[in-house]
């Protein structure tokens, strides 16, 4: 026979889905929230989104070119990923220059030292962010009001998010009957109409994102169901012990970032467990620990720093929890 | 409708020669009939060169307890016994014989004549499958004589037969099931006879809506065999996952089937028994599927054991220019084949062509823990882990993890995004704590 055959074992067929695929998949599924942030913050969505999208990757090119002398992998998306979701963490006018230190540290610091894609512990875009918070918290924390597509980038109107007002106004010893009026309804919430980090406002968006993930079996439902519904759990039973103290559940799930965290950051591959039922309980480690911060903490807001301190258990988990092998329990009938 | 419940995948199904009806190959020039068509050890040859054997006569005797019959699939002389590259790709002893003719022996009832009484006891029956030289026609070509007997202070409920045909491409049991339906329910209420049980599942896939049907219509003369169809889903066809699709019974790791009650025969295989217990018939051809996408006329053929896949290809309209690479068996767990000159053998339930583009391994990433390894793997393994301790030579943790449960059925390799070669290092891990496991025992006995 003149050409060679191939004798490659077993199996001899492989399924269409790669790691490209999947990575440009949860980039399609966060462009509706991104469009939705155009529309209400205008120009300066724009700006922040590709600012942190290109520093994100010329990073891991300028970090895998000549740090570590390996192959390229900038094109398998995952960068691009970390860019989108480091930009929907952030204030729609806040400064170019911090943006590039926050992708530094994203890329450079919370993945590529640990080898890239998929050794990293901790979310990059996560850790990105709250070294931004810590670092920058003024400009971290002035967010801008949505005016729509016309608001310009740096002089844009700013305001406290709803956490914010209640956090404060609670503080401050207003009741909340009187600082529910302050802020948006549910409505408005759900629609995304209220100050915020730019990708995390628009509900509805950030779900059809959710919804077609799901459809393409990017990922599955348990961590953001578990996140989201331990914290209805858990706000619902403050909320029924005392309504005048604790904002109702609807508020703490479309107020701040449960929803993209829910989605977007929690079910990030790298950092989160591999089986089922780690996925549950880690989902509700993310719900239970966003609402502790929030009524408990010093910050209105909690799920990053919820979602970085369950990715420290995630090793844990995967050595500890593991699933019942078929036939470990004999039950027949 | 039922299935197992954890893990598998849907791979394409491209059973591109299920309307084939069987069409039977004529007997080569010549043909080389390899001793180990079987698990188990090697039969014993029993002719010598410049014998005249006719087509059906035994040529190679059962060794010991786990070993099987060898007949001739031709007449012919034996020109000389050698060793010879089987499908495996490893080397065995054949007999060649140079064909003359196609004188069968008597014995034979080679009438087209259904015979559907059932004269043999339950013991005549075992004895008549080790005698035929029958083994599982699923691929695994276990001893079926074997499977008929139930150990003692055992019980089996029911027998289970496997018609699933799970991997993509092959069609050669759907072909037998349409064609053949009513001898291979005769053949089931042969097995259930042998085993002593009154009741049979037949389990069927869902894509093979004519097979169901012609089953069911006719299972109705028939008593005790009911036909259930399943929820499309690869490795059904596995044994473990069958019999919990079926009955809903967990098979433990390292035991039997008839230690949860049941006993599972292949399709082909329920064929074959019929045509040795009724028609005498011993082993020595099989229906083959041939196919691929670039074949000019893919099929199904009945071929003697022993013809080279060369002739089978040229029947199928030759060897298409861009062949990259030639699998015997089906894609998911068939064995890549070297050369076209290997003989058929008892195991051979398809050959499949790759063209060159559909041959190479996809490109490998790294792990970007997916889990989608885990949420396919039907016996619950961690696969990503297993490959993972196995490249860092961590045997006796992978064992600790369920390494030796795999059964190799590749679910985790076909759905991985990143390409990793996950099975090649789970199966060389196996292959490892097995054998680190027999030394542990050599050495225990020694000290004792």
């Amino acid at each position: 026979m003149s050409n060679l055959l191939n004798i490659s074992p077993s199996p001899h067929t492989h399924g269409k889905d790669t790691t490209k695929k999947l990575m440009y998949g949860v980039v399609l599924a966060l462009m509706p929230a991104l469009f939705t942030s155009v529309f209400y913050f205008g120009t300066g969505a724009v700006i922040v989104t590709l600012t942190s999208v290109i520093s994100c990757i010329t990073f891991e090119y300028l970090i895998q070119r000549f740090i570590l002398k390996k192959p390229i992998s900038i094109t398998d998306g995952s960068a691009i990923v970390t860019g989108l979701l480091l930009a929907f963490n952030l204030p729609s006018n806040i400064p170019v220059a911090i943006i590039i230190i926050g992708s530094l540290i994203a890329i450079g610091v919370a993945k590529m030292t640990f080898g890239g894609l998929g050794n990293n512990p901790f979310n990059p875009a996560l850790v990105g962010r709250v070294f931004m918070l810590i670092s920058f918290p003024v400009q971290m924390t002035s967010w801008p009001v949505p005016a729509g597509f016309g608001t310009g980038y740096l002089d844009a109107v700013t305001g406290a998010t709803p956490l914010a007002i209640i956090k404060e106004g609670l503080k401050n010893g207003e009741s909340l009957s009187g600082l529910m009026e302050k802020i948006p309804s549910a409505f408005q919430m759900f629609m995304g109409k209220m100050g915020g980090s730019m990708g995390e406002v628009a509900a509805f968006a950030l779900l059809i994102g959710f919804v077609y993930m799901l459809y393409k079996k990017i990922i599955t439902w348990h961590i953001p169901v578990s996140v989201i519904g331990s914290i209805a759990l858990f706000t619902s039973i403050l909320w029924l012990v005392n309504p005048e103290l604790n904002a109702d559940p609807l508020f703490h799930i479309l107020a701040g970032g449960v929803l993209l965290g829910a989605i977007f950051m929690a079910t990030d591959y790298v950092t989160s467990p591999m089986n089922p039922k780690s996925m549950i309980i880690y989902g509700c480690g993310i719900g239970i620990l966003t609402v502790i911060i929030r009524v408990w903490g010093a910050y209105p807001e909690g799920v990053s720093f919820a979602i970085l301190i369950m990715n420290a258990f995630v090793p844990l988990m995967n050595t500890y929890i593991k699933p019942k092998r078929f036939g470990e329990e004999v039950k027949n009938g | 409708m039922k299935t197992f419940p954890s893990g598998g995948i849907h791979p394409p199904e491209n059973k591109l020669t299920a309307e084939m009806a069987i069409a039977s190959l004529p007997a080569p020039e010549s043909v080389t009939i390899p001793v180990s068509q079987h698990i188990g050890a090697p039969a014993t040859i029993i002719v010598n060169k410049g014998d005249y054997v006719k087509t059906g006569q035994i040529i190679a005797t059962s060794k010991g307890f786990v070993s099987s019959n060898i007949h001739s699939s031709v007449s012919g002389k034996v020109n000389k016994t050698d060793t010879v590259i089987d499908t495996t790709g490893y080397k065995q002893t054949a007999v060649f014989i140079d064909v003359e003719g196609d004188e069968w022996i008597e014995t034979i009832d080679r009438s087209d004549e259904i015979v559907s009484e059932i004269k043999l006891s339950s013991d005549e029956i075992i004895e008549k499958c080790l005698e035929s030289g029958i083994v599982g026609l699923g691929g695994a070509t276990f001893p079926s004589h074997i499977k008929l007997k139930v150990p003692a202070g055992k019980k089996c409920d029911f027998l289970i037969i496997n018609g699933v045909e799970c991997e993509p491409f092959l069609t050669s049991d759907y072909r037998l099931m349409v064609e053949k339906g009513e001898e291979i329910l005769i053949g089931v209420t042969i097995l259930m006879k042998a085993l002593g049980v009154d009741k049979a599942m037949f389990g069927i896939e869902n894509n093979k809506p004519a097979a169901i049907k012609h089953l069911t219509e006719l299972s109705k003369k028939f008593k005790g065999i009911s036909i259930h169809a399943l929820k499309v889903k690869y490795p059904q066809g596995a044994e473990k996952q069958l019999i919990k699709a079926l009955i809903n019974r967990e098979v433990p790791a390292g035991h039997l089937p008839v230690d949860v009650g049941a006993v599972v025969h292949n399709a082909g295989t329920a064929f074959a028994v019929y045509e040795a217990v009724q028609k005498n018939k011993p082993l020595f051809e099989r229906v083959v599927t041939i196919t691929g996408k670039t074949m000019t006329r893919p099929g199904n053929f009945l071929v003697r054991t022993g013809t080279p896949v060369r002739k089978l290809i040229e029947a199928a309209g030759g060897l298409p220019a861009d062949t990259g690479k030639i699998v015997n068996g089906g894609p998911m767990m068939g064995k890549a084949i070297n050369n076209i000159d290997v003989p058929v053998v008892k195991g051979t339930s398809g050959i499949i062509l790759f063209p060159a583009n559909e041959s190479e391994r996809a490109e490998i990433n790294p792990c970007i823990r997916c889990a989608r390894c885990i949420s396919v793997c039907a016996l619950k393994l961690e696969p990503f882990l297993l490959m993972t301790l196995s490249e860092k030579n961590m045997f006796e943790r992978a064992e600790q993890e369920g390494i030796t449960n795999c059964m190799e059925c590749g679910s985790c390799s076909y759905s991985c995004p990143a390409g990793r070669p996950i099975l090649d290092y789970v199966r060389l891990g196996k292959a490892t704590v097995n054998r680190l496991a027999q030394e542990r025992k050599m050495q225990q006995t020694a000290t004792n």
